[in-house]
């Protein structure tokens, strides 16, 4: 079997990878990362499995067809939690409507936690489109041709 | 202004120390026509900014910086590069100097600029003073989170990180349009007329 040992380490840190990027995610509050990070750590484990697999076979775990959906989820996520704001009666993205009778500010905690898995979702998504884009176009092309 | 002195700290030398490696990494990227070195050079470079912005307790844009700069960048450029040639054209002999005099005169005018600026880590230092110094006091009472990165990406300026996200977006649906490879269509064969010689191509 071709390059072994990168396959077995690839099968082992697929999912501490994946985890770390939810601890990432989710801890956005409470230390340094967000949706921004944590989305390029989701990318980059899929990326790592490309690189050891395949693409055709990343391909065959996470389709593209797939990515653009989740691309405009992302998006739609982040702008829908603005709109339900304003549809609650305050400014856009103003979370404090999501929870008005909190103490502690609880709706700042949700919106927070809504608009970064907004962000993570599109980042993801997205820097793995432009890894598929690029890494599957055939390297043909010389230098005269363009 | 307050007479604020940086202390030779070890610190302060780790920082000289990354910021003269960043230099010399620099140079080495100038120097190589190899593009697989640029590549790993400028992975390397983003890994010591990280460095750097660790020592300048900045974590959230170290983190940003060793999961963009060093991670996807580089693996982005590495697929970029399998497109075209491996090695950059070899650039003809010859000095610009027009080039060499407008880099000097930009370089002469920010060391000037340098003069005037706040000592490095001055608490009364204007960055750390009005805006900042607020969203230090305010989030606790504003937002309740502990993180005050976070409190300011996600909820004080959330409008501007809604624009980052379409700006992300935005980049991904320009390379599925520019790089589309059928994926975008349904994998459905197009079967544009050939253009004739001669006509608009």
């Amino acid at each position: 079997m071709e390059r072994l040992i990168l396959r077995v380490t690839t099968k082992l840190l697929f999912a501490p990878i994946i985890l770390f990027a939810l601890y990432v995610q989710f801890h956005g509050d409470y230390g340094p990362g967000g949706g921004f990070q944590a989305g390029v750590i989701f990318a980059v484990a899929f990326i790592l499995h490309a690189f050891c697999y395949g693409l055709d076979e990343t391909k065959k775990a996470v389709p593209q067809k797939a990515l653009t959906v989740a691309m405009v989820i992302g998006l739609l996520f982040y702008v829908g939690t603005g709109v339900a704001t304003m549809l609650l009666g305050a400014n856009l993205l103003g979370y404090d409507s999501i929870d008005p009778d909190s103490t502690h500010h609880a709706g700042q905690h949700y919106g927070i936690l809504l608009v970064e898995w907004g962000v993570g979702m599109c980042v993801a998504s997205t820097m793995m489109t432009i890894f598929y884009h690029f890494t599957g176009r055939e390297p043909d092309i010389n230098q005269e041709d363009w | 202004m307050s007479a604020f002195e940086v202390e030779l700290t070890p610190i302060v030398f780790l920082d000289l120390s990354l910021l003269t490696m960043l230099i010399l990494v620099a140079f080495a990227m100038l120097r190589s026509r190899h593009l697989f070195a640029v590549v790993m050079l400028s992975g390397i470079y983003s890994l010591l900014s990280a460095a750097f912005f660790v020592s300048l307790d900045a974590v959230d844009v170290a983190f940003t910086e060793a999961a963009v700069g060093a991670g996807v960048s580089t693996v982005l450029m590495l697929a970029g590069m399998l497109l075209t040639a491996r090695r950059e054209k070899p650039k003809t002999p010859g000095r610009a100097p027009v080039a060499l005099a407008v880099v000097f005169v930009t370089g002469a005018a920010l060391a000037y600029a340098t003069i005037d600026m706040p000592a490095f880590g001055d608490p009364d230092a204007p960055a750390n003073s009005y805006v900042g110094q607020q969203y230090v006091d305010e989030t606790p009472n504003d937002i309740a989170v502990p993180n005050i990165v976070t409190a300011v990406l996600a909820s004080y300026r959330g409008f501007d990180t809604m624009g980052e996200t379409m700006v992300i977006f935005t980049a991904g649906v320009a390379v599925m349009l520019l790089l589309g490879l059928g994926s975008a269509r349904g994998g459905r064969e197009v079967s544009d007329a050939e253009p004739e010689d001669g006509e608009a191509k």
